[in-house]
């Protein structure tokens, strides 16, 4: 039984300053099996494949490879390849400028003079027998990417591996491509390869996975054959939720469901990452966007606000057409948006609370309207007592303040615009439960001011406390759109996971 | 079957077509100077007067191209040139075993030995370091100048009989020559500097085309991080590249001692920014992972067609000639980043 067992890893343990990425995980995989590693955000999927490629060395836990006795030394990528553990990571890791036959054999060759005719013909046999539509002599920047992911796989399996890790490999491919991926992996299953499978799609999980573990907070859930695990049972799962006890929510405040006005209607709304959808959010109603990490629930969110580049659709703000093309536009219509990662598109480290606070109405006005500075001062004065913001003082760096008094100064430069409508990304992540439920009761109190808020967060519970109707997204397409007495933990989670129970 | 289909043509890589661009350009440049300037371009002679004048430049060209394609940059090497050229001619002056047939190839191998330090203490610096490269150059241009005006502040003739010998020997080859008004023969002229700069390029040709060392430059320079996981030693590829064009400038500054026999501070000045030109109307991209030694030979020669043109129009003036290469420059970072953009969308469908 335990023979064809090509890889175990045993109580893994790796911390970060500050947390435990993962804290004992188990993984174990087969030879010719597909398994998907599914998780949340921060479940410890990443970090977990870190370790096992020998990108982060591990705290404590083993790992045993078929085929070399004892534990496997790994402590670089080149030790993980050389037992027999290859990465395909999302974004391509080859050179686009060199040739098909270069990526695969490339770092590989022995001396100091290369045969590449030599290579090429076996480049060409790999891929004909593989059956990857390429060429060894092609440049590989004139692939597609899903070719050019092949390749990367054709390079791993010339290696002889063992293991193959596949890292969100399907996230930028098109249907047909998916499947010629799936076609491949299926052959590579049949030839004893153990293949590791990382994705977002819970419908390609069960399309090509035989088996799932799924991890949460850096823990292992569990390790469950697919046939045993239905999807709304691995949705529940990775939420670290039970179907039996879901327990009422206590109620932070009176949820609103708006007045009859309908602030913001899109219609066929799209941009580059997002496909059509038809939306709208009426005055003074709170509503949210939710599916699992990567069910487009952000790309969404950041068409309206023109965030990513809008490819089509109708908008009408308050009963007339406007075009929202970009941020600017957006924020001249009275819509606020507070990004996701607030690192990267929120918070301008240096500057000081007050610029920070300031920056969003500045733009409004126009850089040829300067405030005064007492004006700054009051407005930012007011604001941080109003939201409660920890501060040294307005000019202290925004950066050394804690994550959710970041985000509250944030909250902060939005309000000071007072748009119509807020669109609230993830506004809790990273923050200590006291403020996630300060944010919390604000948007509530915000809508009782007749303003719109869309909410988005990865907690449902956080969701149905605030939000009145909820428009559930499963790889990257609205699947639900609920409300009243729909909105249970249980029925959102069925409808995240597809309805079939 | 397969292998038929193995050596199958593919479309021109992006290089390629850059190269073959330049290419073009020149050969045009050149037929229309035939034809509405006559005289001197008629002759094989004006060919071989252009490389035996840039011969250096070719050279430093080359250096400039390998460092360009691993993503990094060198503009130490016209300091190293004046450097070299001054260290040598005053070795040549002396006397004891430099006065001798001897001290040619001495001289020689100090100014390789020069090049080499410098490749080797620069290499180090962005490499292992991780020094910016323009910056780690900028400090060599300032070190190789410097210590140029240190070991002279005036000009230094070389006296050394068996190298002005050597300067004078010419190859002639007298089919490719022309008659003079007085009936005489006067045949093609080419200087020893041209024959090792054509050298230079083939070699770098083959280490850039067939050499494993050449292909993990341009990994290098076409996605570090991916070069890394693809096994290759990114920076001791890196530390090779400027090591390499650290050499072929000691070698350049020896060949410019050959073409003009002394030692000067001013000696090559900017000369680093015609190489940077050169290689990228040859088709080399600042980005990296993109360009080749041939392309690079033609870019220096469409610059010195320039420069020849402009010489023997009414224009003759040091500011035409820089507008003209500026304006060539233009052109070609527009038309590559056309070209390449159009590709780019093509390649997607």
């Amino acid at each position: 039984m335990q023979n064809d067992v090509v890889l175990t890893m045993r109580g893994i343990v790796k911390t970060f300053p500050g947390t435990r990425a993962l804290d004992g995980v188990d993984f174990t995989l087969r030879k010719g099996e597909v398994h998907a590693l599914m998780g949340e955000n921060g479940a410890g999927k990443s970090t977990l494949i870190k370790v096992l490629t020998g990108v982060y060395e591990k705290d404590a836990g083993s790992i045993w490879v078929e085929g070399s006795e004892g534990e496997a030394p790994i402590h670089s990528p080149q030790d993980a390849q050389n037992i027999g553990i290859s990465t395909v990571y999302q974004e391509i890791t080859l050179c686009p400028n060199l040739t098909v036959a270069e990526n695969m054999f490339i770092g590989r060759t022995k001396g100091s003079r290369v045969n590449w005719r030599e290579y090429e013909k076996r480049a060409d046999e790999l891929l004909s027998n593989l059956g990857i539509p390429a060429r060894a002599r092609q440049e590989l920047s004139h692939c597609s990417l899903a070719v050019q992911q092949m390749v990367a796989i054709a390079r791993a399996v010339d290696m002889n591996c063992k293991v193959l890790i596949l890292d969100e490999p399907t996230s930028s491919l098109d249907e047909k491509e998916v499947e010629m991926l799936f076609k491949l992996m299926r052959d590579l299953k049949s030839r004893g390869v153990g293949i590791v499978f990382v994705t977002h799609f819970l419908e390609q999980v069960y399309e090509i996975s035989d088996r799932i573990t799924v991890l949460r907070n850096g823990q292992l859930v569990g390790e469950y054959p697919v046939s045993e695990l239905p999807q709304v049972e691995l949705v529940a799962r990775m939420m670290g939720k039970d179907l039996g006890d879901l327990a009422d929510l206590e109620a932070v405040g009176e949820k609103s469901a708006g007045s009859q006005e309908i602030v913001y209607e899109a219609q066929d709304l799209s941009s580059v990452d997002c496909r059509p959808y038809d939306f709208s959010i009426r005055r003074g109603e709170v509503n949210g966007f939710t599916g699992l990490l990567g069910s487009g629930r952000s790309e969404s969110v950041r068409a309206i606000f023109g965030a990513d580049r809008v490819t089509g659709g109708k908008v009408k703000v308050k009963g007339k057409y406007v075009k929202i093309t970009n941020p600017h536009d957006a924020m001249k219509n009275g819509i606020g948006y507070l990004p996701e990662d607030r690192k990267r598109d929120g918070i301008i480290a240096d500057l000081s609370v007050r610029e920070n606070i300031i920056l969003a109405l500045q733009v409004m006005k126009g850089f040829f309207h300067p405030m005064s500075k007492a004006q700054m001062k009051e407005f930012a004065d007011e604001y941080i007592k109003a939201l409660q913001i920890k501060t040294a003082s307005q000019d202290t760096p925004i950066k050394s303040l804690s994550g959710g008094n970041q985000q509250k100064v944030i909250l902060a430069r939005w309000l000071l615009t007072h748009p119509d409508y807020l669109i609230l990304d993830e506004p809790t992540r990273g923050i200590d439960v006291g403020t996630k439920l300060e944010i919390q009761k604000l948007v509530l109190k915000l809508a009782e001011e007749n303003m719109s808020v869309t909410f988005i967060s990865s907690e449902i519970e956080e969701m149905l406390r605030t939000c009145s109707r909820l428009i559930v997204m499963r790889d990257r397409k609205i699947v639900g759109e609920l409300t009243g007495d729909q909105l249970t933990q249980g029925y959102v989670m069925k409808t995240i996971a597809g309805g079939e129970q | 079957m397969v292998g038929k289909n193995n050596r199958r043509r593919e479309p021109l890589t992006d290089a390629q077509l850059l190269m073959t661009i330049s290419i073009g350009i020149f050969a045009a440049m050149y037929v229309a100077a035939m034809i509405f300037m006559g005289g001197g371009f008629l002759k094989a002679q004006q060919i071989f007067d252009l490389l035996n004048d840039n011969s250096y430049l070719i050279i430093i060209a080359c250096a400039l191209t390998i460092v360009m394609i691993g993503g990094g940059i060198n503009i130490s090497v016209g300091g190293v040139i004046s450097f070299t050229c001054m260290a040598c001619a005053i070795f040549l002056n002396g006397t004891g075993i430099a006065a001798g047939p001897l001290g040619i190839v001495l001289a020689l191998l100090l100014a390789l030995g020069i090049g080499l330090g410098f490749g080797l203490l620069m290499g180090f610096l962005v490499s292992y370091l991780e020094i910016q490269p323009f910056i780690v150059s900028l400090a060599g241009m300032f070190l190789a100048r410097g210590l140029t005006t240190i070991l002279s502040v005036n000009p230094v003739k070389v006296a050394h009989e068996g190298f002005l010998e050597l300067v004078k020997s010419k190859i002639k080859i007298s089919w490719l020559g022309y008659v003079a008004q007085n009936g005489n023969l006067i045949p093609a002229k080419i200087e020893i500097g041209t024959v090792v700069a054509i050298c230079v390029v083939i070699m770098m040709y083959v280490l850039l085309r067939h050499l494993r060392l050449g292909r993990n430059i341009y990994a290098l320079g076409g996605n570090r991080q991916s070069a890394l996981m693809l096994g290759i030693n990114v920076k001791r590829t890196c530390f090779y590249s400027y090591v390499i064009s650290g050499l072929l400038s000691g070698l350049a500054g020896f060949v410019f001692l050959m073409h003009k026999p002394a030692g000067n501070a001013s000696v090559a000045m900017r000369s680093e920014m015609d190489a940077i030109a050169a290689s990228i109307i040859g088709g080399t991209l600042l980005t990296g992972g993109v360009g080749n030694v041939i392309g690079t030979f033609f870019g220096v020669m469409i610059l010195a067609t320039i420069q020849k043109i402009i010489a023997l129009s009414p224009l003759n003036a040091s500011w035409w000639q820089e507008m003209a290469s500026g304006a060539m420059l233009g052109v070609f970072i527009i038309l590559q980043s056309v070209v390449l953009s159009h590709r780019g969308k093509k390649a997607k469908e």
